[in-house]
């Protein structure tokens, strides 16, 4: 029942956002933390097209033995992934929050440039008051 | 009596009327019966104005739109091309700032003249503010109200200048979405804001200079006030008018 970690990996799979919450995962460089955003890039581009029956929306949910990885593709592309323990139940709908406040205080944002990097106090402030500090 | 029928746009143009879409041109409503042809739709460009038209934005009714609301999500998205646009055309915080205040001044002029004729377009007696704090109180309460859809939080008047003003609103709607990067950290979008009351200060004969600025408190973090500078000549006129 605990929230780790939270990514926003834009539409060419690169990594605009990341925060972490708690001391739950190990401490990574920037660098790497890109790297793997490319690599969920491209494995979410895999399952996508694997669909036996038409198209798909690719991975919803990547489970480990001590914690899963649940992701919120949008219609403009942008990936929204949360790591989480296991017995988390609302991964989903602390997505669809996230989503809105990206939408508001990121989109809504003039200074905010397209497939860039997200710093925005808004967006901060925002997944503080959702999801708690870090 | 089938060329009796109400027209309603007589200001009509043939040019506005071909701008039309195409779907209309075609549908068998759209020809008058006078040019049955449906086989040669564009000579119905020439044709009268179809009934259950859209009227023109200039016959609509100005009532209409006085309890409309706006969806505060497209406007931030306006808002925010705005100022990207206006970003991209300037030099400083200051030009940008003066920008926003003469875009916001634009719509002040006509806030102004649409408010008059809504409050008093119908009175037998229409008058207007002529003492300066009826006129503010009137722009913190009727204004803001008309432009955000709620009143200002607070009036103040500055200790040290006799000149200046002050209205305080804690979270502007307009700027609500917006994070300014820490290198600008003195820009405030709320001078489109000061724009408005600058616009409508001018209009009532109270010429002044308007700047917005940020005043963040703990509870408010987007708390702005708007900085009025009157000119001297008002407060002579003011001085001179005392009872």
């Amino acid at each position: 029942m605990a929230i780790h970690g939270l990514w926003v990996i834009n539409k060419a799979g690169g990594l605009v956002y990341q925060r972490n919450f708690g001391d739950g995962l190990p401490h990574l460089t920037s660098n790497e933390y890109l790297v793997l955003a490319g690599t969920l890039h491209g494995i979410h581009a895999i399952t996508s097209r694997l669909s036996p029956t038409g198209s798909s929306s690719g991975a919803q949910e990547i489970c480990g033995e001590t914690f899963k990885m649940t992701i919120l593709l949008t219609a403009t592309g942008t990936k929204f992934v949360l790591l989480t323990s296991l017995a988390e139940p609302n991964a989903g709908s602390v997505l669809q929050k996230v989503y809105e406040a990206y939408a508001d205080a990121v989109m809504k944002n003039p200074f905010h440039t397209p497939e860039m990097p997200i710093r925005s106090e808004g967006f901060d402030t925002r997944i503080t008051a959702l999801i708690g500090s870090g | 009596m089938a060329y009796n029928q109400p027209q309603p746009h007589p200001r009509f143009s043939v040019l506005s009327s071909s701008s039309l879409s195409s779907l209309e041109h075609l549908s068998p409503v759209g020809s008058s019966t006078r040019f049955s042809l449906p086989s040669a739709p564009s000579i119905s460009t020439t044709s009268a104005p179809k009934p259950g038209q859209r009227p023109n934005i200039y016959d609509r009714n100005l009532n209409k739109t006085r309890a409309a609301e706006v969806s505060a999500s497209a406007f931030a998205f306006l808002f925010s091309e705005l100022v990207q646009y206006t970003h991209k055309r300037v030099n400083g915080i200051n030009d940008l700032e003066r920008r926003l205040n003469t875009l916001g001044y634009r719509v002040g002029m006509r806030v102004l003249e649409l408010m008059s004729w809504r409050a008093e377009g119908s009175t037998k007696a229409p008058k207007r503010e002529i003492r300066f704090l009826p006129a503010l109180m009137n722009i913190h309460t009727h204004v803001w109200r008309a432009v955000f859809g709620r009143p200002a939080d607070a009036i103040e008047k500055s200790v040290q200048n006799a000149d200046e003003y002050m209205i305080i609103d804690n979270d502007p709607p307009i700027t609500r979405h917006i994070s300014v990067p820490r290198d600008m950290s003195s820009l405030s979008c709320s001078s489109f804001t000061a724009g408005i009351v600058e616009a409508v200060l001018d209009g009532l004969g109270f010429p002044a200079r308007v700047t917005a600025h940020n005043t963040p408190t703990g509870q408010y973090p987007g708390r702005t006030t708007i900085l009025i500078k009157l000119e001297q000549s008002v407060l002579d006129r003011e001085e001179a008018m005392k009872p």
